[in-house]
């Protein structure tokens, strides 16, 4: 329901500087997420836009609106925190309607959205229990919940799936996709260092490093046409498998970058030859580690569960086409 | 290895464990022997009368409630206990106030100089009392204050000060950010994150502090002393240490006992009403646990 518009956005603690310029629109009603190693600036970046830092230099516009000073209870945004960050005194219900009653909103008014939230999230069972009476899932939900009764413009997640585990973390993710499409025109901004969040997640993904950004795009971009190393090395799981020197000069290039699902095994025109270090079996498809004589051993995916035995020889070669080329800079020179 | 060795070697550690819990337990019995004992005794001569004072009982002989009335139908000793409950309760409310408040102030808001304020803070309740009587009765004079209530809740209230705001402060900063951060917002101002998002997370230090406090108040001596020269503002402390008795030559101690067991009673209570409310993990549930 509101479009972002960052420009030139800095952030510095003392003489550090955190967020380095940052120039974005974020469309109204996308799911924009925030990715990037620890300490990119990601979370300063969604921090600023909460108003919880104070922004240092440029603007930030909701709705071409500069919002730099405004606090962040009339922005019109709601944040769910990594940590839940519940009221551990009040019950679910009076966490989800604190916001309103600060508010001043009539108790019927109250009631009736806490509930719309609670039944859309599955918590109206628990609306008199305390927080700590809840598991870890059920309490990021309420979290969720209150954000919801906010009815904000904006939704800011920061790593909000980061405390749960693995299986939750999958089922909760599915919960946050519904929710978007439920909440039609609400913009959500999400904060993760995981990248497999930020493909399932993301109408666009901004990869952010060292307080700038690095690239901006849909997931699809972002694995395919990668603005630099960095980038093509952050998106996609496995890592992409880069390699240098006499691997990368047939290719006129100073890195290549091939995925490991774009690499064919067996002997061919332009294989390369090395040794099976380990396999993964996985089931469905598998992943053989293969030592070519490059720094890094090369991952390779294969269908099936075939077996590779360590040491066993091995013949690999690239798909035509798939093959990402780098110059020194580590920007892109397109695929061959 | 037979088993008769093994049923041996089992009994005699065994013997062991039994020599080392009952040294425990009586190393326990001593110490609440000599704790207890001053009390006890007390109690004991409260309920004597006459000569019997002066003999060595250890086991209660007569139940003799005359000192105890003797007590409460004196119309100054009832004035000095409302006094001094009126200034050890002030005492909390207002050092709790001040020290919530500063408390927030020193936790939660950067700004220049913060560490050596709390230092400083810290080195105020180094000062003994004795050596800032003067200075204090100078400023007590100054503002007129000289015999009333008011100089007792003052003087008080520097004393307890440093440490409710250490305490406090301490606390407040183990508070996670997180639930201060979403408090703002959902749109709270800092005194609404004091009074509605804090406080009922504060609880067990605001419970354990204020009690500390209280009983300093309660048991205070010297300033009470000082400050005051009549009965109307007179402290329990102070008016027990001053009892006469009919002549110059005798000293009530039966009186002075039974009084004492009386001043002794509304900490007790306190004690046991608040005991409930000193629990530990009230954050629980709030943040990822």
């Amino acid at each position: 329901m509101a479009e972002l518009q960052l420009r030139d956005i800095r952030k510095s603690f003392g003489t550090v500087d955190v967020i380095k310029g940052v120039d974005l629109t974020i469309n109204s009603g996308e799911f924009m997420v925030f990715v990037g190693p620890s300490g990119c600036g990601k979370s300063t970046l969604l921090r600023l836009i909460a108003g919880l830092e104070t922004i240092t230099g440029g603007t930030l516009a909701f709705d071409g609106q500069i919002v730099n000073n405004l606090a962040p209870s009339k922005r019109g945004i709601a944040m769910v925190f990594q940590s839940y960050a519940l009221y551990p005194h009040m019950t679910v219900y009076d966490n989800m309607a604190f916001g309103m009653q600060l508010a001043h909103a009539g108790k019927e008014q109250i009631r009736e959205r806490v509930e719309k939230a609670a039944e859309l999230l599955q918590i109206s069972p628990y609306l008199k229990r305390l927080p700590k009476q809840l598991s870890g899932g059920q309490r990021q939900r309420v979290a969720i919940g209150r954000a919801i009764v906010r009815d904000p413009k904006v939704f800011l997640f920061d790593e909000p799936l980061s405390n749960l585990d693995a299986a939750l973390r999958v089922a909760t993710r599915l919960e946050i996709a519904k929710l978007h499409h439920s909440m039609n025109g609400a913009t959500m901004i999400y904060v993760t260092h995981d990248q497999v969040e930020a493909m399932t997640l993301a109408d666009r993904i901004c990869v952010l490093r060292d307080g700038i950004i690095e690239q901006v795009g849909t997931p699809v971009e972002l694995y395919e046409q990668p603005q630099s190393i960095f980038v093509a090395g952050f998106i996609g799981s496995p890592k992409m498998n880069f390699l240098t020197g006499r691997f990368a000069e047939p290719y006129g290039a100073k890195t290549i970058g091939v995925r490991s699902e774009h690499i064919q095994i067996g002997p061919g025109e332009g294989a390369w030859t090395g040794k099976v270090i380990h396999s993964e079996n996985l089931g469905s498809d598998s992943y053989v580690y293969a030592d070519m004589g490059a720094d890094e051993p090369v991952v390779v995916r294969e269908d099936g569960t075939k077996k590779h035995q360590p040491g066993e020889p091995i013949s690999i070669r690239p798909i035509p086409g798939q093959v990402h080329r780098f110059d020194a800079e580590g920007r892109p020179l397109g695929r061959q | 290895m037979s088993t008769i060795d093994q049923v041996q070697r089992v009994s005699s550690f065994d013997l062991w464990k039994l020599v080392k819990k009952t040294a425990f337990y009586l190393l326990v019995l001593f110490i609440v022997v000599v704790m207890v004992f001053p009390f006890y005794y007390a109690i004991l001569t409260s309920f004597k009368s006459g000569t019997n004072l002066f003999i060595v009982t250890y086991w209660p002989h007569e139940l003799n409630f005359a000192n105890y009335l003797n007590v409460l139908q004196s119309a100054a000793f009832l004035q000095n206990f409302a006094n001094s409950i009126i200034v050890a309760t002030l005492t909390v409310l207002l050092s709790l106030l001040l020290a919530v408040t500063a408390s927030y102030a020193l936790s939660r808001v950067n700004f220049r100089g913060r560490g050596v304020l709390l230092m400083t803070i810290l080195a105020v309740s180094m000062f003994p009392q004795i050596a800032v009587l003067a200075g204090l009765f100078e400023l007590i004079r100054f503002y007129n204050l000289f015999n009333t209530l008011w100089a007792l809740i003052f003087s008080y209230t520097i004393f307890s000060l440093p440490f409710t705001v250490w305490v406090l402060t301490t606390f407040m900063r183990d508070l996670p950010v997180e639930i201060e951060e979403a408090a703002i917002v959902d749109g709270a101002t800092p005194w609404i994150i004091i009074w509605r998002v804090f406080l009922p997370l504060l609880w067990p230090a605001m419970v354990t502090t204020g009690l500390l406090a209280f009983i300093a108040a309660w048991n205070e001596y010297l300033f009470a002393l000082t400050f005051t020269s009549s009965n109307s503002a007179r402290t329990v402390p102070v008016a027990i240490a001053l009892f006469s008795g009919n002549s110059e030559h005798e000293i009530p101690w039966g009186t002075i006992m039974a009084a004492s067991v009386l001043v002794t009673a509304p900490l007790v209570v306190l004690v046991l009403i608040f005991q409930r409310k000193i629990i530990s993990g009230l954050t629980a549930g709030g943040v990822k646990g």
